[in-house]
């Protein structure tokens, strides 16, 4: 984060560079069951970021000796596709992408019930096609859909957002220049209706008070996320229910 | 960090004391295990720290390169933290590539200096987009009884403050070494405060059987004006909100205390 800016990124109105407000999200497209060989997926758009999430699971551990006696090995891959930033990203796993893929599989730990599936094994693949900021949050409300979908028993869905500063003002779901630029970036993730933390990250500089501050904007727009959540799993299983209908209609 | 098997009975044991308020070596809850540090230990570093917390020992070693400044901040010198969880610490360490909890750690280390600005790379440029000081911390972990993550913290803030960097002049395009040092131009002093969740209640710097029985871990870093700099949840658990502020406030607290192991003013 640097200290040279090269221009304002909110204006004296408090509107951000991209025409947002403090405490909007950015305009967020969710489709579950985007895949057809994933036993679960979901696909989502928050601004720039496309992200796909997929669920294999739960089955037989590869390799065996890492099968869990009395639960279920949950694993996690995030990764960023080559063409996904400005500058050609490796596709080897870099040191960011290995942390991120662990502190996203401990977000899940609380929400799955892995003593349900003792011995097996549950892949979570997360795909970056496109990064613009935020994709650990926006990975985790894709991949939270992509376990409900594959109907992997949840305790509740986890919805992830970011808040943090930028140009001194506290800001909901910042993008990456606003990441980049800014003072602050807290991703969080979090389950509605436990009231629970499931991922919780900070860069930057906040004082007290204002680190209690963005904490209340980031689970703000997680509960608005929850929403828009649980509407994307309804109408995939709208849509299958009609589908069902029309087959019986035909017969 | 790495899951093991602790026998049902301990774990209650623990769970239990911690309800109670007490933990398996009579500390209190929020008292951290007698912290040592040591500077200067490797004399061919540029500079070096050993801490340690309890039984756990970590060793940092600062050595210092001329290398190319990132394309998009050519007038920095670059940081670089990188930690090696060396076999001859833990049964449970094995030789090999960094695995996940090595990475996550040197992460960790990388961000509370990095936030906090503790290292001033403007002044580690030679020539702007061409050659910059390259500060490498290596974390090098030598016994392993839990909370890596503040004595490596401690370490390396220890071991920067304690780094030389040896005086050059610029000769058509050359870097030539000249002699002499100057110390390494360190602005803030980050520092971690590590929680474990254990029965619902926070432990600070918890021992390596906490670790195995924690139900979740939080890291606070906290720079030298109480403002938070970095943050990191970790384990398998969840945390609520109350948690949260009262685990900020024990850690202001706690890193101003530890601050005074490696800040003589």
């Amino acid at each position: 984060m640097s200290k040279k800016k090269v221009k304002k990124l909110i204006d004296e109105k408090g509107i951000r560079h991209d025409g947002r407000k403090l405490n909007e999200l950015r305009p967020i497209k969710i489709e579950v069951g985007a895949l057809d060989n994933a036993d679960g997926s979901a696909y989502i758009e928050q601004g720039k970021n496309k992200i796909l999430a997929a669920v294999y699971g739960p089955k037989e551990v590869h390799p065996k000796h890492l099968a869990l006696p009395d639960r279920m090995l949950l694993r996690c891959r995030y990764h960023m596709a080559p063409f996904s930033v400005q500058e050609r990203k490796s596709p080897a796993p870099s040191r960011r992408d290995i942390e991120l893929s662990k502190v996203i599989r401990d977000a899940f730990e609380p929400a799955v019930f892995t003593e349900f599936y003792p011995g097996t094994s549950v892949d979570i693949f997360i795909e970056v096609l496109q990064a613009d900021g935020g994709t650990r949050c926006a990975s985790i409300t894709a991949a939270s859909l992509a376990l409900a979908d594959a109907g992997i028993p949840l305790r509740d869905l986890v919805s992830a957002c970011a808040a943090g500063k930028v140009d001194g003002r506290l800001v909901l779901d910042l993008n990456d220049v606003e990441d980049k630029e800014g003072e602050a970036d807290l991703p969080l993730a979090y389950m509605s209706n436990l009231n629970a933390i499931t991922l919780l990250q900070m860069d930057g500089m906040l004082t007290g008070k204002e680190f209690e501050q963005v904490i209340d904007l980031a689970m703000g727009g997680c509960k608005q996320i929850y929403q828009l959540q649980k509407e994307a799993l309804k109408g995939k299983y709208v849509e299958v229910e009609e589908a069902i209908e029309e087959e019986a209609k035909e017969e | 960090m790495t899951s093991s098997i602790v026998a049902r009975i301990k774990q209650k044991r623990i769970a239990q004391l911690v309800s109670l308020g007490k933990r398996l070596d009579e500390r209190g809850l929020t008292d951290y295990r007698e912290a040592q540090v040591e500077v200067g230990v490797i004399e061919k570093a540029e500079g070096s720290a050993r801490t340690r917390l309890g039984k756990t020992e970590v060793l940092v070693g600062i050595k210092i390169e001329i290398g190319e400044p990132f394309s998009d901040v050519p007038d920095k010198g670059v940081l670089t933290v990188n930690a090696e969880l060396t076999p001859s610490a833990s049964p449970t360490f094995e030789p090999g590539p960094p695995r996940e909890d090595s990475i996550e750690l040197a992460r960790i280390v990388d961000r509370g200096i990095r936030e906090s600005e503790a290292i001033d790379l403007e002044k580690l440029c030679i020539e702007s987009g061409k050659k910059v000081f390259v500060v490498f911390v290596d974390v090098y972990v030598l016994n392993y009884d839990g909370n890596l993550i503040d004595a490596s913290a401690l370490a390396a803030l220890a071991a920067l403050l304690n780094t030389k960097v040896f005086n050059y002049e610029v000769k058509e395009g050359e870097v030539q070494i000249k002699p002499g040092y100057k110390s390494l131009p360190i602005h803030n002093y980050p520092i971690a405060v590590t929680f474990a969740k254990i029965n619902d209640k926070l432990v600070v710097d918890p021992e390596l059987e906490e670790e195995q029985v924690m139900e979740a871990r939080l890291t606070m870093t906290f720079e030298k004006d109480e403002k938070i700099c970095a943050l990191q949840k970790g384990g398998e658990g969840y945390f609520k909100i109350p948690q949260i502020l009262e685990a900020a406030e024990i850690a202001r607290k706690k890193a101003a205390e530890l601050r005074k192991l490696v800040v003589k003013k």
